[in-house]
């Protein structure tokens, strides 16, 4: 069967235009067909005959399923097909890590929105009036809803080195799945097993449920193939890993399931999992015509992993002096109905967990937990969001409590190059996290809280609801810093695949660049091109479509594409540029010194050489595929947590500026300022241009973003009542990036993606609790927290 | 129901459209215009903004039959074939798009607020441009070089409009 007619962009007309080297703010090559909407996401793809796929989702947070009746649905004119869990042909449950979530529900529903049965039908409404027809008989169980009562842990302040007999269960809740409610449990063991200190503070943090809230829905398009196979055209955040869980639950190898990228509308973490992409290609498979899937963002709520809900206690011990002697922390991760990305979250959560400082004894438990919540992965900082909030309080709380200025104390704590962290890893690149908060110091304040008679309303918390004229308003500065691991760590053999061809097409040299690398609006396809010009001295690089034709560039997450993609870019080129070099020296029929690529020639300044690249070339078309890997990590020890598990971290500082309504808990973010080390700017504008969005996101969950989960049950499933910050709701931005090398990293570059985020939110709460006085443990802060109402 | 109306400049009919379809599912389903962008279906979002008789609205808050009769712009319509609009080069030129999905309601949505302005004889303010934007989400980029691009569209578009035979 043919392609799309709306076919996924990124697509080949993807060239870029001139200019746009390493260090340049060069051009989106796919920004001309964005701004003209033409660029085609996924819920654009169309086909002439193609059938729109819906699902049917449990409205039960826990239940057994007794019976499904399809009939009513299947007598609905304009169906196709009503598919359940006995139509998945091979493996029925799928997951990142472990497989445990049912591609369709069998037997039992572990969440609110679990995937129940698909319909395909020639128009969506048909399709959704027919899935209501759906007659499932559910046996309703109590749902267990909270993480430290699904592995028995009651109380804070013990070592729970094995799950407790789970007492607070009834009998069929007391274990969600086989192998019992927990997921993982990390432990950190530094130092002194009983340290003590002349002063410590204790605190107990909650964050709540956030949302990745991309705004381009999932959505897809499954084509059937001649060969009895499938295209899939999706938007997603690793083609590879998707493929292979498609496979194993279609019982197809991976040459009959291919992929291929359509347009991302954003991700952040929330396209790691599968959603429909199984689903469209079994209704596809089954009807033996295309099938698209979009959900509305109702469904998108339920259709995605979110980030995972945290509570946390600390326990800080300094001298009196202000240095560190010992940190404690009970962390739990609530993930859910199925495992997703849990480990890993807890992974990092635990080794990373008391941020960016030098501390002799760490002590630290970190666990994940199933529960019939709403299942939690991947989002933006993964991890290292939640703790952040509760380390960064900490510092401020232990400042204070020492008479000190809460900048002072994280300086002289801070971790440099050279520092050991707690998982006993010796930070090998630079660590400038003291420049960081010095340079948010040095730069000017906003102007004071307006008063007096020319108040501009739009200036005030509230805004133009006119809730106040300046009275009772009170003004904060908060700081933070953190910092997070780049790329997959914990000995995963992390790597990307990069194709590059150089050959002459209308008289001028042109490479193209093929990997499978989600674009997600991260800017990835220009850094591909910057390279390629860089390493090739083209003008010219087309951008091939993404797709499972070559092989895996891992993740599009953990900050990681710019690094392990762009390594591999890099690598390829320089295979290619050798060979092109090899073909001139043949040409000229001798070694030529100091040969390289520059301005579509091969140039010997040394010998004054200058061969048009098109001539060496001629007809020969020079193409490289290399597999490229970061250095290893290592897994860490189960007992003590300690091993080289991270390749690089990056540094990020937040200073904040709020203004508090004190009286009615209102809070307007006046300035945000930024500081990040980002080894290198490949793309110095994409850089900011992350940083602010990542500050954006960091903000929203620290003020109003929230999923909030009763009883299992969403309350807030629409961009109506969960909240994400608009154009009032953020203020001027204040960006300073640093370019310190990291000797190990290609171009000396770091991650950027992440750290923004996670640094931006503590340093908000810091403002607030700055001009409150109130200690605000709980983050979002809604105006409640704030007025004590 | 057949549905007749006028898009970009051309007049469009489309029959078998449901009682209950919005406008911006005909457009995007029917008329093979999907570049206004579905994020929400509920106005709360703005990715679906479009010009209904000048006047910038939700798409997916219209029902189709309200669309009878009347003009409707979508990004599609901004510049002609192969050229860009200036508030398009704008966005480009300043980093404002990211994933891109905000982008064309947002374009829409500075285009007519700097029109307004223009047309009073001045560029927009930067409260105004919070404020015509707030109806716009963008979760991809912190909405700080949005502002930046909506700045520059507007000082070029006051320069265009001082020269002869400039846009708009
Ligand atoms: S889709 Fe219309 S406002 Fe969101
Ligand atoms: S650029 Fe992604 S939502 Fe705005």
């Amino acid at each position: 069967m043919s392609a799309p007619t709306r076919t996924p962009a990124g697509a080949p007309s993807a060239v870029g235009g001139p200019g746009g080297r390493i260090g340049d703010d060069a051009r989106r090559p796919d920004g001309v067909l964005k701004v003209r909407g033409e660029f085609a996401y996924g819920s654009d793809l169309w086909m002439d005959d193609m059938l729109w796929g819906v699902t049917l989702r449990s409205p039960h947070p826990y239940a057994r399923i007794r019976s499904i009746d399809v009939g009513p649905a299947l007598a609905v004119p304009g169906v196709h097909a009503v598919l359940t869990s006995d139509d998945v042909p091979g493996e029925k449950v799928y997951g990142l890590e472990l497989a445990d979530q049912p591609v369709l529900a069998f037997d039992v529903v572990r969440y609110q929105g679990e995937p129940v049965a698909l319909v395909a039908a020639d128009h969506p409404d048909t399709a959704r009036r027919a899935a209501a027809r759906i007659v499932v008989d559910y046996d309703v169980w109590e749902p267990v809803t909270d993480a430290r009562v699904a592995l028995g842990h009651p109380t804070w302040n013990q070592v729970h080195d094995s799950p407790a007999e789970v007492t607070e269960l009834s009998r069929e809740s007391a274990d969600l799945h086989p192998h019992g409610n927990l997921v993982r449990h990390l432990k950190v063991r530094r130092g002194a097993p009983a340290p003590t200190a002349d002063v410590v503070v204790v605190g107990e943090y909650e964050v709540g449920m956030q949302d990745q809230a991309f705004l381009g829905p999932e959505s897809g398009l499954a084509v059937p193939g001649e060969d009895g196979g499938v295209d899939l055209y999706v938007a997603t955040q690793w083609l590879h890993v998707d493929q292979r869980q498609i496979c194993a639950a279609l019982a197809l190898p991976p040459e009959r399931v291919r992929l291929t990228l359509a347009g991302v509308g954003g991700a952040f973490g929330g396209r790691e999992d599968l959603s429909m992409h199984v689903h469209a290609c079994l209704l596809a498979l089954h009807t033996g015509k295309p099938v698209k899937m979009s959900y509305n963002r109702e469904e998108s709520f339920f259709g995605h992993v979110h980030r995972h809900p945290a509570t946390m206690r600390y326990e800080h011990g300094a001298t009196r002096d202000g240095d560190l002697v010992y940190v404690k922390a009970e962390i739990y991760f609530d993930g859910g109905a199925y495992a997703s990305s849990t480990p890993a979250v807890v992974g990092n959560g635990g080794t990373m967990g008391i941020g960016p400082y030098v501390v002799p004894n760490v002590h630290v438990d970190c666990y994940g937990a199933y529960t019939n919540n709403p299942p939690c992965g991947a989002m933006r900082g993964f991890g290292s969001v939640q703790t952040a909030f509760a380390y960064e309080a900490q510092m401020d709380a232990l400042a204070a409590e020492l008479g000190m200025d809460p900048v002072e104390l994280r300086c002289r704590n801070a971790m440099e190059q050279g520092s050991t962290t707690p998982t006993g890893q010796v930070v090998d690149s630079p660590a400038p996290v003291v420049e960081l908060l010095r340079r948010l110091e040095a730069m000017p304040m906003p102007p004071a809280v307006p008063t007096g008679d020319d108040v501009d309303l739009r200036d005030m918390p509230g805004g133009v609801s006119n809730t106040t004229h300046g009275e009772g308003v009170r003004r904060g500065v908060g700081y933070a810093v953190a910092y997070k691991n780049v790329a997959f760590s914990e000995g995963f053999d992390d790597y990307s695949t990069a194709r590059v061809r150089l050959e002459v097409v209308g008289g001028e040299a042109v490479a193209t660049v093929h990997t499978a690398a989600a674009e997600v609006g991260q800017g990835l396809v220009t850094v591909e091109q910057q390279i390629a010009r860089t390493e090739l001295g083209v003008e010219q690089v087309v951008v091939h479509p993404k797709d499972t034709a070559v092989g895996s560039a891992g993740s599009t997450s953990a900050s990681r594409q710019t690094y392990v993609t762009g390594g591999a870019v890099k690598a390829a080129c320089e295979a290619v540029r050798g060979q092109v070099l090899e073909l001139a020296q043949r040409g000229v029929g001798r070694p030529v010194a100091d040969l390289r690529l520059d301005g579509g020639k091969v140039v010997s300044d040394v010998e004054g050489i200058a061969l048009p690249l098109a001539d060496v070339l001629g007809e020969e078309v020079v193409e490289e595929t290399v597999e490229w890997r970061h250095r290893p990590t290592e897994s860490i020890d189960p007992e003590t947590g300690q091993g080289f598990a991270h390749v690089q971290y990056a540094f990020s500082a937040h200073r904040a500026v709020v203004d508090v309504d004190v009286e009615l808990g209102l809070v307007k973010v006046v300035e945000m300022a930024c500081t990040q080390d980002v080894g290198k700017a490949i793309n110095p504008q994409a850089v900011i241009g992350q940083i602010q969005g990542g500050t954006a996101q960091g903000l929203g969950l620290a003020v109003m973003e929230e999923i909030l989960v009763r009883d299992g049950r969403v309350q807030n499933p629409s961009f109506t009542d969960y909240l994400i910050p608009t154009v009032l709701d953020m203020p001027p931005m204040r960006v300073e990036i640093l370019e310190y090398a990291d000797p190990h990293a290609p171009y000396g570059l770091r991650g950027v993606g992440e750290a923004p985020n996670i640094s931006s939110g503590p340093a908000v709460l810091a403002a607030i609790r700055q001009a409150t006085g109130l200690p605000l443990t709980r983050v979002p802060v809604r105006p409640e927290h704030v007025t004590g109402t | 129901m057949r549905l007749t109306c006028t898009v970009n400049g051309t007049t469009r009919q489309v029959d078998d459209v449901w009682e209950g379809e919005s406008l911006l599912y005909v457009l995007r389903e029917r008329m093979g215009l999907p570049g206004s962008k579905n994020a929400c279906e509920q106005g709360e979002c703005g990715s679906c903004t479009v010009y209904l008789d000048d006047v910038p609205v939700c798409a997916c808050l219209v029902a189709a039959g309200q669309a009878e009769g009347r003009e409707i712009g979508t990004v599609e319509g901004l510049a002609p074939p192969g050229e860009l609009h200036p508030v398009q080069e704008a966005f480009l030129e300043a980093g404002a798009v990211q994933c891109g999905f905000c982008t064309p309601g947002l374009l829409v949505a500075t285009d007519d607020l700097v029109s307004r302005s223009l047309a009073e004889g001045r560029t927009p303010t930067d409260p105004e441009i919070r404020e015509a934007l707030a109806g716009n989400l963008c979760r991809c980029t912190g909405y700080e070089k949005i502002l930046d691009a909506v700045r520059l569209a507007a000082d070029r578009m006051a320069g265009d409009a001082r020269q002869p035979g400039g846009t708009r």
